[in-house]
């Protein structure tokens, strides 16, 4: 498989689709990645590995599903990344753009964020390392994952609501960018996934690859060999790309991508709307963002307003290296949809104790639909933990009078 | 009229370039007030296609952008609109890419054979005579680029302050119809007064090539600033927020396209006045 890391190409997708008065700061960042990240230097890695463990709390465990192992007739395993610290695999990122900022020279912080999971990532690693950090997050986002915003709050971060469009995660990017065009001279943005300009769905691929190098130093012992299968969620494929990164090689493991099914697939041309987020298997190619990777747009170009129940899973665009990797048919694109996540979540809390993230509910619910044979291993990467989505859920488990969901109706 | 035209509206006196956004609030407006703006001394009109992810834009732009996407405007109404209008100054077309590569996408095969060159045949025929993308820097312009080489418009290239002297040079090197020297960091949007980095660019890309023609935009309002921004070397100026906002206040009491005429007339005086 070829793969120009200097370019930011992924085949077709990637690259550097931005304004000039961004392409300094694309070009410096490039610079900084290769020599820290890629070459460690000052020991960057080294650093951000120690905090990783200390701060973050890694290693995160790989451990058998015995329960849901039973239901489904084969292996089930969980890597464990609602154990990080935060409560999802959001920190790796945050981490590691937080402390490259600092060893860039850069004091002021600013991120997007969608269910808040990246936004509360950034504010933490923030505090951490004393950096400045404003955060952008749309109307509706911060309507539906309150607890967020008040984390980010606590951690001392700003947190600007941005009113356009339909307040999500979209309309938070863009916001985003505008600051960083204006700011960029002191300013580092954070992206919280591997979306945008080169080289940011490299890095960010890179400060998330831990989930995979651990889940298959893992498997070795906990299995006794590699995985048949990774299972984790895509929205716009952060927590995917880590599980995936270092079994990439390993043909013989499958990898599954599960997009957001919301209600229904497909884009509604005249309202402008999907009813979905799964631009990874349904999409078409543009650009978004910074780069060229697949969209939900209308035939026409614009990108349309997308939906899940899960908001971080809510977005039109996707890492333009996971469309090049379904291109290549390594990775397969599957979707499950608000049903099946809801349900997906009230069993795994029921019956393993673990109460997952929305996102990661979608991996999870992928196992009722996927035809695994009974010698199978399958790794679900858990990649957050749903504390944030309690509300969410009781709603909508009540509007669908669902059978799993526990009666709350007398507690609200 | 062709790149050769766009590069010619610089020649003389200092050039005035006003943006609206075409379809706010209806395509039938936007005629009008293109004819406006001519009237009142625009050489060149700058004439946005809606996209729905304006990054390059601040908040005024913006709105303008989802008003004409809300009242229906797509790009081949665009073109129809630029095919139909009665003027005689050059056409540039600022949008963002993704709409030139969904424009010929029907055709296309593959993926991979997304191609730029539909939009650029239909627009060159439409009667536009210049691109502006905000979002294609050089590193990914050469399809573009070529595109527009074959159907002779131009393809106008953006200068930041952030932008490097070697990346100056580059774009130079590329540059047709004239190069779009934003005078301060951020996103469009009228603002108090003009930035010291401007008369630095100026400076700088006037090194480069003495005759290649600076349009310096990004926050020009008044009289004052076209004054100023000519009197510091720029062969034109580029207003945009201030006409949107106009219209934004007075599409819907039957003045805007006077009030346009007006603002047009005194940015022109002030630019006029710059290179006295």
């Amino acid at each position: 498989m070829s793969r120009a890391e200097n370019t930011g190409k992924f085949g077709q997708y990637g690259g550097q689709f931005v304004p000039e008065v961004l392409m300094p700061a694309v070009e410096e960042l490039t610079d900084a990645h290769r020599r820290y990240v890629v070459e460690n230097e000052d020991g960057f890695i080294d650093d951000f590995r120690k905090r990783l463990r200390n701060f973050g709390g890694r290693p995160t465990p790989l451990g058998r599903a015995d329960n849901l192992s039973e239901r489904y007739g084969h292996d089930v395993y969980l890597k464990r990344e609602d154990l990080v610290h935060g409560g999802a695999h959001k920190l790796n990122n945050a981490l590691g753009q937080a402390l490259l900022a600092k060893y860039m020279g850069k004091d002021r912080v600013i991120a997007e964020t969608g269910a808040g999971q990246h936004g509360t990532a950034t504010a933490m690693a923030c505090a951490y390392l004393g950096l400045d950090c404003e955060i952008y997050m749309g109307r509706t986002d911060i309507n539906r994952q309150r607890p967020n915003v008040f984390r980010m709050r606590t951690h001392g971060a700003d947190v600007n609501p941005v009113d356009v469009g339909s307040g999500t995660l979209k309309e938070a990017t863009n916001e985003a960018m505008r600051d960083w065009a204006t700011t960029v001279e002191d300013t580092h943005y954070v992206i919280g996934s591997v979306v945008g300009p080169h080289p940011f769905p490299t890095m960010v691929r890179d400060f998330q690859a831990v989930i995979s190098e651990e889940a298959r130093e893992q498997s070795r012992e906990v299995i006794g060999s590699l995985p048949d299968a990774v299972v984790a969620c895509a929205g716009g494929g952060s927590n995917t790309m880590g599980a995936f990164h270092h079994f990439v090689p390993d043909d013989a493991v499958s990898l599954y991508a599960v997009e957001a099914g919301g209600s229904a697939l497909g884009v509604e041309e005249a309202e402008s709307y999907a009813p979905n987020s799964a631009s990874l298997g349904t999409g078409t190619v543009g650009v978004l963002h910074g780069a060229r990777t697949k969209l939900l747009q209308t035939g026409e170009g614009q990108i349309v307003e997308s939906h899940s129940v899960s908001a971080g899973l809510d977005y039109a665009g996707v890492g333009p290296e996971l469309a090049y990797l379904v291109d290549e048919e390594r990775v397969t694109p599957v979707n499950v949809d608000d049903d099946d996540a809801l349900e997906a979540f009230h069993r795994l809390s029921r019956e393993e104790g673990i109460i997952p993230a929305l996102e990661s509910s979608h991996a999870l619910a992928y196992l009722e639909h996927a035809d695994f044979d009974e010698d199978d291993a399958v790794v679900v990467n858990v990649s957050g933990r749903g504390d944030k989505d309690l509300d969410t859920v009781i709603e909508e488990s009540a509007k669908r009078d669902l059978d799993i969901a526990p009666d709350m109706e007398v507690f609200r | 009229m062709t790149r050769a035209d766009v590069r010619a509206a610089f020649e003389g006196e200092p050039a005035l370039v006003p943006y609206v956004v075409a379809g706010d609030p209806g395509v039938e407006e936007t005629k009008a007030y293109v004819e406006a703006l001519v009237e009142g001394g625009a050489d060149v009109v700058e004439l946005g296609l809606p996209f729905s992810e304006p990054i390059a834009d601040g908040p005024t732009i913006q709105a303008a952008i989802r008003r004409a996407l809300d009242a229906g405007i797509t790009p081949r109404d665009y073109l129809d609109l630029v095919r139909d209008l009665d003027v005689d100054v050059p056409i540039v077309c600022m949008t963002y890419y993704n709409l030139l590569l969904q424009y010929g996408a029907d055709e296309a095969e593959t993926p991979e054979d997304l191609d730029v060159s539909a939009f650029v045949a239909d627009a060159a025929e439409a009667g536009v005579s210049g691109l502006i993308i905000p979002d294609l820097p050089l590193e990914e312009s050469d399809e573009l680029e070529a595109a527009c080489e074959k159907h002779d418009i131009a393809l106008v290239y953006i200068v930041a302050p952030t932008t490097t002297p070697e990346r100056a040079e580059r774009i130079l090197e590329h540059a047709s119809g004239f190069v779009y020297v934003q005078a301060r960091m951020g996103t469009t949007g009228a603002r108090e007064d003009v930035s010291g980095d401007t008369h630095a660019s100026l400076d700088r890309l006037r090194e480069k090539n003495a005759d290649f023609p600076l349009a310096v935009g990004f926050g020009i309002s008044e009289r004052e600033h076209a004054r100023e921004v000519v009197a510091g070397g720029a062969d034109g100026v580029v207003a945009g927020s201030v006409f949107v906002d106009i219209i934004a206040e007075h599409a819907d009491d039957g003045t805007a396209a006077e009030r346009l005429e007006e603002k047009a007339c005194e940015l022109k005086t002030g630019a006029r006045e710059g290179a006295e």
